[in-house]
């Protein structure tokens, strides 16, 4: 295996000085072995990350990442890029934060440019009753050492100018919080980076792969059928986020997970004014801008389960009405593309990162709307939890067996509703 | 956009009904009597196909009837529409 042709100024340099023409893949597009030590199904940046931490942290490097479509074509590639660590239970303080710290040397231990840019996740709230809840939210963060600031409206007006601050409208904004260590990250860049490091690592990266059925043979998993013949398995771990389920279910497990659709949408592009991330407690709805200069705006789940792929207009007028409520220059905009993700809904809206009841077969997934900000810790600790067949502490709690013991991590207490996350 | 169409109120759009979810659940007829397994099944663990669904919907701002739907969660199609057991 040839060495990774590493990044730098002086090799973007070399490459100007022939034209561009001398680049080499990132990785390679390898033929599929007969068997693995370890098989990784989806090809999204939580198994690309398992695959690369599988092989730099615990030396096992004969490893395929399977993925039916192109790497980074789910979830990753469609999601608003939101990374942050402002959480309350204490058992996801430690992962988040874990997976904030990854994020924060990511570029450099990957030798690729996610383009992390940790400008600040600002929440706005309107009532007294929302203040208290983010209050506490953010002293239980300070409490456990990660960055959380309170926001007056003074500050608000500082921080984004572009904000609707007027009392006039119908929820006025009286404050905010801030985490200023999230931000956001390319989406691509991420699959794409983790791509290269873990082929060049010897992690083969097998694209338009489907696995149509799990093997198992004395309760242990031996095999993969899939659409590029059978692949021989020691142990696999699944990341195949809105589709846990139906892999799951390929093995005769059944998860606490319910596929829903997640809308976004982008705007033309336009010149800089928004510099953070801005969600809104009443409306549900965040606002950023993107590199170039789209505004990117999200909101809440559709509301039913589906595997669609495509968002009720019903969701996005909600979601432009109130991005244009507090951004009004919004209202001004062209949007260019509307899209929606397949969302793995927990019951607790917290994720499994687990062994199955199957032995060899682990899982990362139940990621909800959030899991594009796990996936360097989600990586590391599928990783873990296939090398030492046993959890590490950080993602022993985000166990399957919680949901019968009734330890379940349900952050925002909505209950077991899918949808209510 | 769903059109749901409500056997009293006739084709509404989604945004006038409340989603419930699987109707094929059942909850423990006497909670007491039920096992753990029993109770977390009926709570956390519920059909999730790719394709034909049967599930609840309240018709919230109608009728105030819960309704059970056939839709496919792929296609989105939906099918027979009845009254769900009171
Ligand atoms: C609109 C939207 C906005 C979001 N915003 C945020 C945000 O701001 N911040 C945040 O942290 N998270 C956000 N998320 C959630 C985040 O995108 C996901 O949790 C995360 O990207 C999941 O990554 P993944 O690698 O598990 O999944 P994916 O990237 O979906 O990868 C799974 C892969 O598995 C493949 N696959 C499925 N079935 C098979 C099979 N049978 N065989 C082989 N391969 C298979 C799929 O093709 C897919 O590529 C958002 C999601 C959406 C949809
Ligand atoms: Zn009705």
């Amino acid at each position: 295996m040839a060495a990774m042709q590493r990044y730098s100024i002086f090799s973007l340099l070399r490459g100007a000085l022939s034209g561009h023409r001398d680049w080499e893949p990132a990785w390679r597009a390898p033929e599929p072995k007969p068997s693995y030590d370890v098989v990784i199904v989806g090809g999204g940046g939580h198994g690309l990350a398992t695959a690369y931490y599988l092989a730099r942290n615990h030396g096992i490097a004969n490893v395929a990442v399977l993925e039916r479509g192109w790497i980074g074509g789910g979830n990753t590639g469609r999601n608003t890029t939101i990374v942050r660590s402002n959480y309350l239970l204490p058992e996801n303080q430690r992962f988040y934060e874990h997976s904030l710290k990854l994020w924060e040397g990511l570029s450099r231990d990957l030798n690729y440019n996610v383009m992390f840019s940790p400008r600040g996740v600002i929440n706005v709230f309107h009532t007294d009753a929302q203040r208290d809840y983010w209050l506490r939210r953010h002293n239980g963060m300070r409490y456990a050492g990660i960055d959380a600031e309170l926001l007056t409206r003074a500050d608000l007006a500082r921080l984004v100018p572009a904000l609707n601050l007027s009392p006039d409208i119908r929820h006025p904004i009286i404050g905010g919080v801030m985490q200023p260590r999230g931000g956001v990250a390319r989406h691509d860049a991420v699959a794409w980076g983790y791509a290269r490091a873990a082929d060049a690592l010897g992690v083969d990266i097998i694209q338009d792969c489907e696995v149509t059925g799990i093997d198992v043979e004395g309760g242990r998993v031996t095999r993969l059928q899939t659409s590029r013949g059978p692949i021989g398995a020691g142990r696999v771990g699944l990341a195949v986020a809105g589709h846990s389920s139906r892999l799951a279910e390929m093995a005769g497990v059944r998860l606490p997970i319910e596929t829903h659709l997640l809308t976004a949408t982008v705007s033309e592009p336009v010149k800089p004014f928004i510099d953070t991330v801005v969600s809104i407690a009443a409306t549900h709805a965040y606002v950023s801008q993107t590199d170039k200069g789209e505004v990117l705006i999200g909101g809440s789940l559709d509301g039913y389960n589906s595997w669609s792929q495509r968002g009720s207009p019903a969701r996005l007028e909600d979601i432009l009405a109130s991005a244009s409520e507090y951004f009004p220059r919004v209202s001004r905009l062209r949007q260019l593309r509307h899209w929606a993700g397949v969302m793995d809904m927990s019951m607790d809206g917290s994720p499994i990162i687990a062994k199955l009841p199957v032995e060899g077969l682990a899982m990362t997934g139940g990621w909800c709307y959030g899991g594009f900000k796990a996936t360097p810790a989600s990586g590391w600790c599928l990783a873990w939890t296939l090398a030492n067949d046993a959890p590490h502490t950080l993602n022993a709690p985000f166990s399957l067996e919680r949901f019968r013991t009734g330890a379940v991590l349900d952050e925002n207490g909505a209950g077991p509703v899918a949808w209510g996350h | 956009m769903l059109l749901i169409p409500c056997p009293f109120c006739g084709a509404r759009d989604e945004t006038e009904f409340a989603y419930g979810g699987d109707a094929g659940v059942e909850r423990p007829t006497d909670p007491e009597a039920a096992t753990d397994e029993a109770w977390t099944d009926y709570l956390c663990f519920h059909d999730n196909p790719k394709g034909p669904h049967r599930e609840l919907w309240f018709h919230r701002d109608g009728c105030r009837r819960w309704l059970e739907v056939e839709r496919d969660t792929w296609t989105h199609e939906l099918g027979a529409v009845r009254l769900s057991r009171p």
